[in-house]
């Protein structure tokens, strides 16, 4: 599956391929929580939804520039973001699931955030200037994100029995997509081998650990590693991307000369 | 929970060092630690603060507007208590 979307394009540069699985993470999971806009549960929490949405928006927009560059055929942040179609996307399965309720997607946010900090953590030591530098920005902002979404997972888990059977039932649910997180391919043997990339395999234990420890406090009981969902990396996504694309990206299909 | 359930808490920010907390608005909260993020995500997300007090409302005396002759118009006539007496010699700056 992976060598046949790599082949897609003309010349598969790992580099442009790790770059634009980055961006993408940032671009779905940023554009997921900017639905949220206007349908918040609280105006205060609403707002802090779309903070964090702002950050991941403004992330895609640093890596996906640099994935232009490095790609070097002329593609920009919004070509990269408007006109590629779901297939072309390189995100993992876990940040284009669907919001849901406000637990799933405090669970979706949770769970990526605490791969997140551990990933741009060691990021900042790549031997590539430009995503050390990147990644020494974003680390401040996943920092708080991270605050902001485990606290929520105690205050849910931790709550009334609705939020915490919510919470639950979302932990259940998602828990499939975080093995891809950990499941690398010869795309990142290959970034990782050049001191660029992030051994993600070897963050395991340390998602695992910052992750049962916020569980433990919230009263919430960590889900079995059983099959785990894999493929957002290597283009294989679910339909609920291909809608998410459709709305995000109608605006400069329908007027590419746009512009406000 | 709806917001209705939510005790109300005064924000204050702090600018720059060397200023003051001045009282930003006010927002709703379960607790005072949301109470504290909520503030950063709605009142420093332009920039304005770096230091952020959450004080809950209830715990705000507050004078009666109704006891205002009685508090604040007495000082009106005592112009002497500024310090606008005093000579200040040539050369003294910054006063």
């Amino acid at each position: 599956m992976a060598s046949t979307d790599i082949a897609l394009t003309a010349d598969p540069d790992p580099l442009f391929e790790y770059i634009l699985r980055l961006g993408d993470n940032s671009l779905v999971l940023g554009h997921r929580l900017g639905e949220w806009c206007a349908h918040g549960p609280e105006l205060e929490v609403e707002i802090a939804l779309l903070n964090v949405g702002l950050d991941l928006i403004g992330q895609a927009r640093l890596l996906l520039t640099y994935a232009g560059e490095v790609e070097g055929t002329g593609q920009d942040e919004d070509a990269l973001a408007y006109l590629r179609d779901a297939e072309g996307f390189r995100n993992l399965l876990l940040v284009e699931q669907p919001n849901g309720d406000f637990a799933v997607t405090i669970v979706r946010q949770f769970l990526y955030d605490a791969f997140n900090l551990e990933f741009y953590t060691q990021l900042q030591h790549s031997s590539d200037a430009r995503l050390a530098a990147i990644a020494t920005k974003v680390v401040k902002e996943i920092t708080y994100h991270f605050r902001f979404s485990a606290g929520w997972v105690v205050r849910l888990g931790d709550g009334t029995a609705k939020s915490q059977r919510r919470t639950q039932t979302a932990l259940d649910e998602l828990w499939r997509y975080t093995g891809e997180m950990f499941a690398v391919d010869d795309i990142d043997q290959v970034v990782v081998a050049a001191g660029i990339g992030v051994d993600r395999a070897a963050l395991k234990p340390l998602w695992d650990q910052r992750v049962v420890d916020v569980l433990a406090e919230a009263t919430l009981i960590r889900p079995d590693d059983n099959e785990f969902a894999i493929g957002g990396i290597t283009g294989d996504h679910g339909e609920g991307l291909r809608h998410m694309l459709a709305d995000m990206q109608i605006l400069p299909r329908t007027h590419p000369d746009a512009t406000w | 929970m709806l917001q209705s359930d939510w005790p109300l808490y005064e924000v204050f920010i702090r600018g720059r060092n060397g200023l003051s907390h001045k009282h930003a608005g006010s927002l709703h909260a379960a607790d005072s630690k949301m109470a504290l993020e909520n503030a950063r995500d709605v009142y420093t997300r332009r920039a304005e603060g770096t230091s952020i007090w959450v004080v809950p409302s209830v715990e705000i005396t507050a004078s009666d507007p109704a006891d205002k002759a009685a508090f604040f118009e007495p000082t009106a006539d005592k112009i002497y208590r500024h310090p606008t007496f005093y000579k200040v010699p040539d050369g003294v700056e910054n006063m």
